[in-house]
């Protein structure tokens, strides 16, 4: 089954998204082939073990622009014909890849977090219904498919010793309707969540605005770093420097004790590699139950007073 | 100047869950409904546009059957002009993006916003596949919109790690909007009772061809992998987590 991977960079870095692709297309028994879609594709550091070989892309710019991948992938697929095409499920992937497989009438499913064969069929596992429930996808076998894969599930192909082949495909590229101007980094923050050892992590289940400086006096006490998922920081309840999770920080402290948090897979990839996950819910099906290592289903208000007591 | 709001009535599962006889979809018993958050925020975003450039139409749009009409009146509740329902089977995103573009195209919108995805089936992919049908510029991911009402308009694409990619984007566009660009207000249980009485307009779905994927199953993940569960009362609780706490930070 042949797998075409585009590869994603940013400000010349390729990103580990990449990589966990190139695993995942040689869990598929590929050939697999690298699409590296760039000004200067052949900077791209792309020599990974499962790559039989990495197709560049010449475009006018480094910087990610929806149509021009768009145009340099439809190029690629009349080209190479893949059976499966692997893109992240990341931020520049969700704009294009879906409208490919639109225009070409593909095989579609994101947020993948398993693929395998099933004689001619491609079965894709994904979530629904907040994470609650799995499902099997049957692709099209007649079609080409697009899958996008969640990140950080899939472990980073290992450097190669010998380098891949190296092919072009070339394509003429319009101009873009949406163009890419700068990038700008984050304010600088005034914590570092990432360097912590302790967090206490609060997420929608505190309910309140209100309630915010229970929880800074608990961490206080406790001698935690507060920290919080994205909706308290969407709401504009908590900083951004304090938010954990796929547009937010990736944490690895020893202890991870998270309070009111469902877990969001964005959320889940930027915490999972934590020491300790302690998590507290109401909800008996929280889905960070299952990434926990120590789940509570209580009012975390009534853990949390008595936590208080104890320290 | 008119904008249009792609919406959806997302499904939201409680405690318990049950599958459909063929074991294909949860069983709707164990369903709830909510217009989808991000959605909102789509919306919201349209109504402020309106209220800065002083007039606007903003038109919402669905595909689904008649229940999910739902999301549409609780849309004018907060301030949509007028709805639109697509009647279609909602199969997969690229197919629910083909019957929403029925609707949209016809209205030549200025602008046309969706939520970045849904929360029952987060795809992130209705938005992209509808710029697609619709021949219009996109961007997706959109946490700030500058747009003065007429020429290319100023976005934020927030990234990965949060660096912010700012992008110019001709206009009519769809835009995909994330949640935080701003807090969707609140419709008054009068408006919510006005918005009864709303007219909807009904169109008729086409044929939506081959589907993008099929469900071959669907079933309850396993649970708890390692995960210990801490038994007791809330004091019984706290003093375990407390002893796990001491220990792993030794």
């Amino acid at each position: 089954m042949s797998v075409l991977v585009v590869a994603e960079h940013v400000r010349g870095q390729v990103r580990d998204i990449t990589y966990e692709l190139i695993a995942a297309g040689r869990d598929l028994s590929g050939p697999v082939a690298v699409a590296a879609i760039g000004s200067d594709p052949g900077a791209l550091d792309l020599n990974r073990v499962g790559v039989d070989e990495v197709v560049h892309v010449r475009v006018g710019q480094d910087d990610f622009e929806n149509d021009v991948y768009q145009q340099a992938l439809e190029a690629l697929i009349a080209d190479r014909r893949p059976q499966v095409v692997l893109v992240g499920f990341t931020v520049n992937s969700i704009g294009y890849a879906p409208a490919v497989a639109a225009k070409l009438g593909l095989g579609f499913a994101s947020d993948v977090f398993a693929v395998r064969h099933d004689g001619d069929t491609t079965v894709a596992t994904r979530a629904f219904y907040g994470s609650k429930v799995h499902a099997e996808l049957e692709l099209p076998g007649e079609r080409a498919a697009i899958l996008m894969l969640r990140p950080t599930v899939w472990p980073a192909a290992e450097t190669a010793a010998a380098a891949p082949r190296v092919s072009e495909v070339k394509v003429t590229i319009g101009a873009s309707r949406a163009r890419h101007k700068e990038f700008q980094d984050q304010p600088k923050a005034d914590v570092d969540i990432t360097s912590a050892e302790f967090l206490l992590a609060i997420g929608r289940g505190i309910g309140d605005k209100e309630n915010i400086p229970l929880f800074e006096r608990l961490s206080e006490k406790m001698a935690a770093t507060l920290a919080s998922s994205r909706p308290l920081v969407d709401a504009g309840w908590m900083p951004s420097s304090r938010q954990v999770g796929q547009s937010g920080k990736t944490v690895k402290p020893k202890v991870y004790l998270a309070m009111g948090i469902s877990g969001a897979v964005q959320h889940l990839a930027g915490m999972k590699a934590s020491g300790t996950i302690i998590a507290v819910n109401k909800d008996p099906e929280a889905a960070l139950f299952n990434a926990a290592h120590y789940g509570a289903v209580a009012d975390l208000f009534e853990v949390a007073r008595e936590l208080e007591k104890l320290y | 100047m008119k904008i249009v709001v792609c919406v959806k009535l997302v499904k939201v599962l409680g405690d318990e869950v049950e599958f459909t006889t063929g074991g294909l979809d949860v069983d709707p018993d164990y369903l709830e409904v909510a217009l989808n958050e991000w959605d909102a925020c789509a919306l919201e975003e349209a109504l402020r546009i309106r209220e800065r450039l002083g007039e606007a139409e903003v038109v919402v749009v669905t595909a689904g059957d008649k229940r999910s009409e739902e999301a549409l009146r609780r849309c004018m509740a907060m301030g949509a002009d007028r709805a639109i329902r697509v009647d279609s089977v909602v199969l997969d995103p690229l197919s629910t993006a083909r019957a929403l573009a029925a609707a949209v195209a016809p209205e030549s919108a200025d602008l046309v916003l969706c939520g970045v995805q849904s929360s029952d089936s987060v795809q992130g992919a209705t938005g992209t596949a509808l710029s697609e049908f619709l021949g219009l510029p996109r961007v997706a991911v959109v946490k700030k919109l500058d747009w003065t009402g007429s020429g290319p308009a100023t976005v934020h694409r927030e990234l990965e790690g949060g660096l912010v990619d700012v992008v110019e984007v001709d206009t009519p566009a769809v835009l995909t909007i994330q949640t935080g660009i701003n807090q969707p207000r609140y419709a008054t249980l009068r408006a919510i009772k006005l918005a009864e009485q709303q007219e909807i307009a009904v169109i008729a779905g086409r044929s939506v061809g081959e589907p993008a994927y099929r469900v071959r199953r669907m079933f309850s993940p396993p649970k708890g992998e390692g995960a210990q569960m801490l038994k007791g009362s809330p004091t019984e609780i706290a003093g375990q987590i407390a002893v796990i706490i001491k220990e792993r930070l030794k």
